[in-house]
C-alpha cells in the first residue's frame, strides 16, 4: 500500500488522539497484516469509497478508551461494555472524517459510512483475503491501533477489466 | 469543563434551547455537557436526520447542532427540510468530516456554521454567539 494513501490517515489519528486523550501520541510501529489481525481491545471498522476505496479498522485498548470516554464525556466516568462500544465508535468517526478531510482536500470526494464494531470472527473473515498494513499508536494512556486496507478505486477497475478478458 | 459566560436568548434572556442531533449517544452526552457549560437547555434529542425533522417541529430550538454522517437520512438532507420548513432555522453543522465540498453543501442547504469534530468547547461557544447575533443571520442559498 502507497505511502501516501496512509499518510493522511496517520495525521488524523494523531490530531484526534493528541485531542481526546490530552497526551502526546507517538508512532510505535508499522507493518503489513498478512499473518492474520488480531483485535487488542474494542475495534470499530468504517468503510471508505471514491478515487479510493477500502476500510479502516481502529482497535482501542481499554485504558485508552476510557481515557477518550473521560474527555468525551467532560468528567471522569466509569467505562462500561456500551460506554466503551459507544466511544470507540465516535473515536473512529473523528479520525475517519478527519483523515477523508484531509484526502478531500487533495481534490478527490469521498464517501464514509458509519463505523461498525466488529467481532474477532468479523475480522478473521475480513482479513482472510486482504492486504492491509498495521499502525500503532502509543500514549501513555494506552494504545491504539489502525488496521488500513485501501486501493486506489482506478487500479481496482483495471484489475477486473483483466480478469474479464482474460 | 471550564464554566463559560451564558449564553441567552435576545428577545427574552431566557437560556438558549438546543435540539442534538447524532448518531453517538456519546457524541451527544459530550455536547450535552458543553451546552451546560454554554448556560443553555437541552431541546431535544435526535439520532438520525428523520428524527431531527420531527423533533424540530415538536421543539422549536434555538439551535441545532447537526451530524452529517447519520443512518436513514444524513444531516446535510436533515438541514435542507428543516429549513425548508422553517427558514428561520438555525443549525450549525458538527462533524468530523470537514473537507469544502461538504462545508459548502450543508450551507447552501441552510446550515448556518460548521465545526469540526473533535470539538473544542472555546470554539463552540464562539461560534454559537455568532450564530445567535444579527450578523449571523443569513438567509439560505
Amino acid at each position: 500500500m502507497k505511502l501516501d494513501l496512509i499518510q493522511p490517515f496517520i495525521s488524523a489519528v494523531d490530531t484526534v488522539l493528541a485531542e481526546t486523550m490530552e497526551t502526546p501520541v507517538t508512532i510505535g510501529g508499522l507493518k503489513m497484516d498478512d499473518e492474520g489481525y488480531r483485535k487488542k481491545g474494542v475495534a470499530a471498522m468504517i468503510a471508505i469509497k471514491g478515487a479510493i476505496e477500502g476500510r479502516v479498522i481502529l482497535d482501542v485498548e481499554p485504558r485508552a478508551a476510557a481515557r477518550v470516554a473521560n474527555y468525551l464525556a467532560g468528567e471522569d466516568i466509569t467505562l462500561d461494555e456500551q460506554a466503551m462500544r459507544e466511544t470507540v465508535s465516535e473515536l473512529a468517526n473523528m479520525v475517519i472524517g478527519n483523515a477523508v478531510t484531509l484526502l478531500n482536500d487533495r481534490g478527490s470526494t469521498y464517501k464514509v459510512y458509519p463505523p461498525e464494531l466488529i467481532t474477532d470472527e468479523q475480522l478473521a473473515r475480513e482479513g482472510a483475503d486482504t492486504e492491509a498494513t498495521v499502525l500503532s499508536f502509543e500514549t501513555q494512556h494506552g494504545n491504539v491501533y489502525m488496521n488500513i486496507a485501501m486501493r486506489y478505486f482506478r487500479r481496482r477497475q483495471r484489475e477486473r477489466n483483466v480478469v474479464a478478458v482474460s | 469543563m471550564k464554566q463559560f459566560e451564558a449564553l441567552t436568548r435576545k428577545k427574552d434572556n431566557q437560556p438558549v434551547r438546543y435540539l442534538i442531533v447524532d448518531d453517538s449517544v456519546f457524541a451527544r452526552k459530550s455536547l450535552a455537557k458543553m451546552i451546560e457549560a454554554f448556560g443553555g437547555t437541552i431541546a431535544g434529542e435526535a439520532g438520525d436526520g428523520l428524527t431531527a425533522i420531527t423533533e424540530y417541529s415538536r421543539t422549536s430550538p434555538d439551535i441545532v447542532l447537526m451530524d452529517i454522517t447519520m443512518p436513514q437520512m444524513e444531516g446535510i438532507e436533515a438541514v435542507e427540510r428543516i429549513v425548508r420548513d422553517h427558514p428561520e432555522a438555525r443549525i450549525v453543522m458538527v462533524s468530523s468530516v470537514g473537507y469544502q465540498d461538504n462545508i459548502l453543501a450543508a450551507l447552501q442547504k441552510g446550515a448556518r456554521h460548521f465545526v469540526q469534530k473533535p470539538v473544542k468547547p472555546d470554539a463552540l461557544y464562539e461560534i454559537i454567539r455568532y450564530v445567535l447575533s444579527d450578523e449571523g443571520v443569513t438567509a439560505p442559498a
